[in-house]
């Protein structure tokens, strides 16, 4: 195709205004960005305690509260605000211990049973009820706190092996590379899905592991681009400069060939947040991912699929959800793609195999 | 080039055989007796008769044995389906996988190609912005959603075709479709690529400046260097597709090979696990092998570099 390897550019500034120009980057990082906001807040949007309470005097903010505790170690520092209970809540009696409150859009706990099994979508249900009577806007709330949560951490993870395995295996070449090249290509061998469950029989399925999973077993892709682009570059003059005023192999690699080689490689990794949504959707489907009563789009299809008949509804939320997410994330994708003017990720497979 | 194939011939063995060991290890070390798992503890003197059979309790003996049976196509009986050898196992399921990836690999190229090429010889008209739209619906769209919007609409609606289950032509479309649609979606995204790319070249300004037909440089100098990155993803996808996917297998009640990976690690069926990822592996370099001969043909550099 070319003779001389067309290189990416790093991205700058003007990447990500090409980037958000894009009618598809604009809207894929619109829905993101709100599919970001809806997991951190969950608790806000969704949940049985009040986002702001006046209680006997004295002001709490329990919803807020859960949202700090979800970070690590803020459990720590942030004492746990009273439990309130919706059920006992009761403007008429008890109006001088709460003097107001204000709940969250929707007042119920994901994880609440009522009486009310598999209602259609009403005024009190905004969704309808699944099996156990349990609200389905709200578990559709802290489901999408799932799938960023895996779409995010195990992308990290795959990322970190993927372009550290990449980068040695490219830029030292010789018998190294052909070992790491194998081991990347003996990962491929494996069934997905096998790897996955074969790692799942060790540990319990829990989002926790799901994550650490899949990132461990999704960076081969990654560091096959990585390899692919650091062979372009490793002869460039600029390695050659760097060498010659004394900088070891690890700066060299990761100061100065990193950041030119990252460009296909972003690419790579947004449309790997994707693939790891649609695995964790499909863990929980078949019951590995996410452990009942805790809600995920996967497990809610799950529970969709085994009362189809009598409750239709159910089917669509997880469905319309799943799709969106990854839509959006391709729409990223494609447009990121376009703006660092990358090829398509699997053109490239031949020139990092060479 | 024949020094190339025997190459890549022996690199294929080591893969397979580093894969075989992997998982073995992995199938002996993972906690949990495979005959345990009944409802009810069976008599210890059972139990030892069972684990003698099925030679649970010399790991190295069974790596030798099993390894020496899949050379011959003999995987050894199945820990779960006790009636079955793992060998019957495959050889009904991959048949059924086969078929229907096999089919959905070839309505991905019959499909797929076309649209990349008309969007790309079009670009930013209608028709690429329509394909490029249903592209990113198939990569988007998870098989267990469009499956089931096909069964629902074509099987219970339209009653064109039966609702799930095996063993009739009838039962064959659906779900190839299904596994097809992200392969046409990819295809086509890597067949406009592709044309764009060649569109670029200087030999298509060569080739124009000498006054060759339209036609004759579009399909004889262009496709045939845009085709090459669809090839190699062929190869791999291929293996993919026709190994059966779980998903679309659950789907529409086929009886294929994807199952059989899913439940193998499930049940611990130490013989169906190490055969099922044997077929895999297996194919999938037989696969990728076969893209690098088809490409020593089609690309001169690579045949003579």
């Amino acid at each position: 195709m070319v003779s001389e390897p067309a290189i990416m550019p790093p991205p700058t500034p003007a990447t990500w205004r090409r980037f958000l120009a894009r009618k598809r980057g604009l809207a894929g990082s619109i829905i993101l960005t709100i599919l970001i906001g809806i997991a951190i807040f969950a608790p806000v949007i969704a949940s049985d305690q009040p986002i702001v309470c006046r209680h006997k005097g004295t002001l709490h903010f329990p919803a807020l509260v859960d949202v700090l505790h979800r970070l690590p170690f803020a459990s720590s520092v942030i004492e746990k605000s009273p439990p309130f209970n919706r059920a006992d809540y009761d403007p008429k009696s008890n109006a001088e211990q709460y003097e107001f409150v204000v709940w969250p859009l929707i007042a119920i706990s994901p994880t609440e049973i009522t009486r009310d099994a598999l209602q259609p979508p009403s005024s009190q249900h905004w969704l309808g009820t699944d099996g156990s009577g349990r609200d389905i806007a709200s578990r559709m709330v802290h489901g999408a706190a799932v799938s960023v949560q895996v779409g995010i951490v195990s992308m990290s993870i795959a990322a970190l092996i993927g372009i550290v395995v990449g980068a040695v295996a490219g830029y030292s070449g010789g018998w190294l590379d052909a070992i790491l090249s194998r081991f990347i290509e003996i990962v491929i061998c494996f069934p997905e899905f096998f790897l996955i469950l074969c790692m799942m029989v060790w540990v319990q399925p829990s989002i926790v592991n799901v994550m650490i999973i899949v990132g461990l077993t999704r960076w081969t892709t990654i560091a096959r681009f990585t390899r692919g682009e650091f062979i372009k570059l490793r002869s460039r003059e600029f390695v050659t400069a760097a060498h010659a005023i004394g900088a070891g192999s690890t700066r060299v690699m990761f100061r100065h060939l990193l950041p030119n080689a990252l460009a296909p490689v972003l690419v790579t990794i947004v449309f790997g947040v994707a693939n790891a949504i649609l695995i964790e959707a499909g863990l929980s489907w078949l019951g590995f991912g996410v452990q009942p009563p805790n809600p995920s789009w996967g497990g809610l299809l799950r529970d969709a699929y085994t009362n189809i008949r009598v409750a239709p509804h159910m089917v669509y939320p997880p469905c319309v959800a799943i799709f969106v997410t990854v839509l959006a994330c391709n729409l990223a994708g494609d447009a990121l793609r376009e703006a660092l003017d990358a090829r398509d990720p699997t053109t490239t497979r031949k020139a990092s195999e060479a | 080039m024949i020094r190339t194939a025997i190459n890549r011939l022996l690199l294929g063995i080591v893969t397979v055989a580093c894969v075989y060991t992997v998982t073995f290890v992995m199938v002996m070390i993972v906690p949990g007796n495979p005959f345990a798992a009944g409802e009810r503890n069976m008599p210890s003197e059972v139990l030892s008769a069972l684990e003698a059979r099925y030679d649970v309790n010399n790991p190295v003996r069974y790596f030798g044995q099993f390894l020496a049976g899949a050379v011959r196509f003999d995987f050894g009986p199945s820990f779960q389906y006790r009636d079955w050898t793992c060998t019957q196992i495959i050889a009904q399921s991959l048949t059924v996988s086969a078929t229907l990836g096999f089919l959905a690999i070839l309505i991905a190229v019959a499909v797929g190609v076309p649209i990349g090429v008309f969007s790309a010889m079009n670009r930013g008209k209608w028709f690429d912005h329509a394909a490029l739209g249903f592209a990113l619906l198939g990569v988007s769209l998870p098989t267990f959603v469009t499956g089931s919007f096909l069964l629902i609409v074509c099987g219970v609606f339209l009653k064109w075709f039966p609702v799930g289950g095996w063993g009739t032509l009838g039962h064959i479309p659906l779900p190839a479709i299904t596994l097809s649609l992200p392969f046409i979606a990819y295809v086509a995204r890597l067949t406009r690529a592709g044309m764009l790319d060649a569109l670029s070249g200087d030999f298509v300004r060569t080739a124009i400046a000498k006054g060759a037909p339209h036609r004759e440089i579009i399909w004889k100098h262009v496709f045939r260097v845009a085709f090459l990155p669809v090839l190699s993803y062929i190869g791999p996808a291929a293996a993919q597709a026709m190994t059966g996917s779980f998903v679309v297998e659950k789907v529409f009640g086929v009886p294929g090979i994807g199952q059989h990976f899913v439940n193998s690690a499930l049940n611990l069926d130490r013989g169906l696990i190490l055969s099922t990822v044997l077929v895999f592996a297996v194919m999938l370099v037989v696969f990728n092998m076969v893209v690098d001969v088809v490409y020593m043909y089609v690309d001169p550099r690579v045949r003579n570099g």
